[in-house]
């Protein structure tokens, strides 16, 4: 039993991260009908960007959860102005091209640099140890890594479902030249919005860092798994890919445990069945 | 042919408008004045919708001169153009599917303040306050143009340029939008309308255009109605 909730919190911990990322891609998509294939990449640059703060600005994990989404946030505002902005109007397979393209350079650079391999980022010392919930034991920092991204996702939801400025991104979305037409500045707010989405991208990398190590491939692998499983949500709908990272995480985690061997591709056969029953996805709606 | 004295609100020298490679506007001189009516009359394809996005800078590609409250506006985006106090409403409406009412009817931003309170705008549609929780596009055609009207008069701007507010909708429906537009024009809202139902349009405005092929070609004020019936039915064909 105790392996089943241990696969179980893998499951949730690894959910958590598809969560975030699968968010940030279906934020992008909905505002600027772009597929972001650079979001593996900005989300290395969130770890690294932690890793920086710690090795040459003495800023702790702390400082970093706040400051790396901000400043790899603005990284993809500049990305937006400079380069996604000359896509606008055509189809998304060019933005996803380029941002294939991106990746790779950012990719590139970073192992330039950096070689392969990972290099570690400490624990908070606030987060490290455990607690013994009778029937399992549970580690600190992965309890935390969940609650935060629940958090985050659910804060993203809200910020869009129910206030005023997520009303302006829902129209937006659905017509924006009427947006603009009413006085509400739109290309400020496409490039806000992918700052948002590259933002929660970052964020995820600081909190995988003290996980797994900061490497310049940690998001290659990640984003593959993720397009996946945005695949199976569908791309339109923001409650559709929080809830399918979460649980595309937990089977995965459930099948470690059933059956180990195919827990590394559970989530591609699920995207195969739900490509061929529904292909825009669980949650999807039809363009 | 009398007028309201004073500077126009909205003064159109020589506008030409492209989509895509099509050249559709080839010239359009019009003015309105502060508090008139003024409607653009013609046929269907004349140019009369693509005038009104011309003004609020929605067209792929303008020139000539749209003065605004004395303001050149042809080269602004259209964001700036709403702030400076152009209401538009649009033919197919424009009522948000992902919002519901109140969400659309809050959603253009204030640009100035005199904009009219929620309350009155629901005494104007009453229909509207009942239907606040409903999805936008799940209210009936005759109330989502309510709706496109509604939200507005709540910005603060005085010019509103409504795109064929009849169109499609029941004469009941219809009678009651022709005394919404009259009670906004007594409270000095300035509006430009275009309209196919000439006999809507005959009993609210002050004066005409009559549009073709991209050009005004004739104007007349309300009092020339009778007169001009004849050279009317030409051109619009009715």
């Amino acid at each position: 039993m105790q392996a089943l909730y241990g696969q179980l919190l893998v499951g949730l911990i690894n959910g958590s991260f598809y969560a975030l990322l699968s968010l940030g891609l279906a934020v992008i998509f909905g505002m600027l009908n772009i597929i972001n294939f650079a979001h593996g990449a900005l989300y290395m640059m969130g770890a690294f960007a932690a890793y920086f703060l710690l090795q040459y600005g003495g800023l702790n994990y702390w400082w970093a959860l706040l400051l790396a989404p901000l400043i790899v946030g603005a990284f993809g505002m500049l990305l937006e102005r400079t380069l996604l902005r000359w896509l606008q109007g055509l189809d998304p397979l060019y933005g996803l091209l380029l941002t294939f393209g991106l990746a790779l350079v950012i990719q590139g650079i970073f192992q330039n640099y950096f070689g392969s391999s990972g290099m570690p980022y400490a624990m908070p010392a606030e987060l490290r140890g455990g607690v013994n919930l009778g029937f399992m034991y549970l580690p600190i920092y992965r309890g935390w890594v969940v609650i935060v991204s629940l958090v985050i996702c659910l804060a993203t939801w809200f910020l869009i479902e129910r206030t005023r400025l997520g009303a302006y991104l829902r129209a937006a979305t659905e017509n924006p030249t009427l947006v603009r037409a009413f006085g509400i500045n739109v290309p400020m707010m496409i490039t806000l919005t992918y700052g948002l989405g590259v933002g929660l991208a970052a964020l995820a990398g600081v909190l995988s860092a003290p996980i797994n190590q900061v490497g310049p491939l940690m998001g290659a692998d990640l984003i593959i798994v993720v397009f996946a499983v945005v695949v199976i949500g569908g791309m339109g709908s923001i409650m559709g890919s929080i809830i399918t990272g979460f649980s595309l995480g937990v089977i995965e985690g459930l099948t470690k445990y059933f059956y180990p061997e195919a827990s590394n591709t559970v989530v591609f056969v699920l995207m195969v069945l739900v490509l061929l029953v529904k292909p825009t996805g669980l949650t999807g709606r039809a363009s | 042919m009398v007028e309201a004295a004073g500077a126009p609100v909205l003064d159109v020298k020589g506008l030409q408008a492209w989509y895509g490679e099509s050249h559709i506007l080839h010239g359009m001189d019009f003015h309105v004045r502060q508090g008139e009516v003024v409607t653009l009359l013609g046929r269907n394809g004349a140019g009369k919708s693509t005038t009104l996005k011309s003004i609020m800078g929605i067209i792929g590609k303008r020139r000539g001169s749209v003065m605004f409250e004395g303001k050149e506006t042809i080269r602004m985006s259209s964001d700036r153009i709403a702030r400076l106090g152009v209401a538009f409403c649009p033919e197919e409406r424009g009522i948000f599917a992902s919002l519901d009412v109140k969400e659309n009817l809050l959603l253009p931003p204030t640009i100035r303040s005199g904009g009219m309170p929620v309350d009155r705008i629901f005494d104007l549609f009453p229909n509207i306050r009942e239907r606040l929780t409903s999805q936008g596009t799940k209210l009936s055609g005759g109330e989502q143009q309510m709706l496109a009207i509604a939200r507005i008069l709540r910005t603060g701007a005085r010019f509103l340029m409504l795109d064929e507010p009849t169109e499609g909708l029941a004469p009941v429906i219809i009678q009651q939008i022709g005394r919404t537009i009259s009670r906004l024009k007594a409270e000095g809202f300035t509006i430009l309308l275009v309209e196919q139902n000439f006999r809507f349009a005959a009993g609210l405005a002050d004066r005409f255009y009559v549009v073709e092929h991209g050009k005004v070609i004739d104007t007349f004020a309300s009092a020339e109605l009778e007169a001009s019936m004849q050279k009317l039915h030409q051109y619009l064909g009715v």
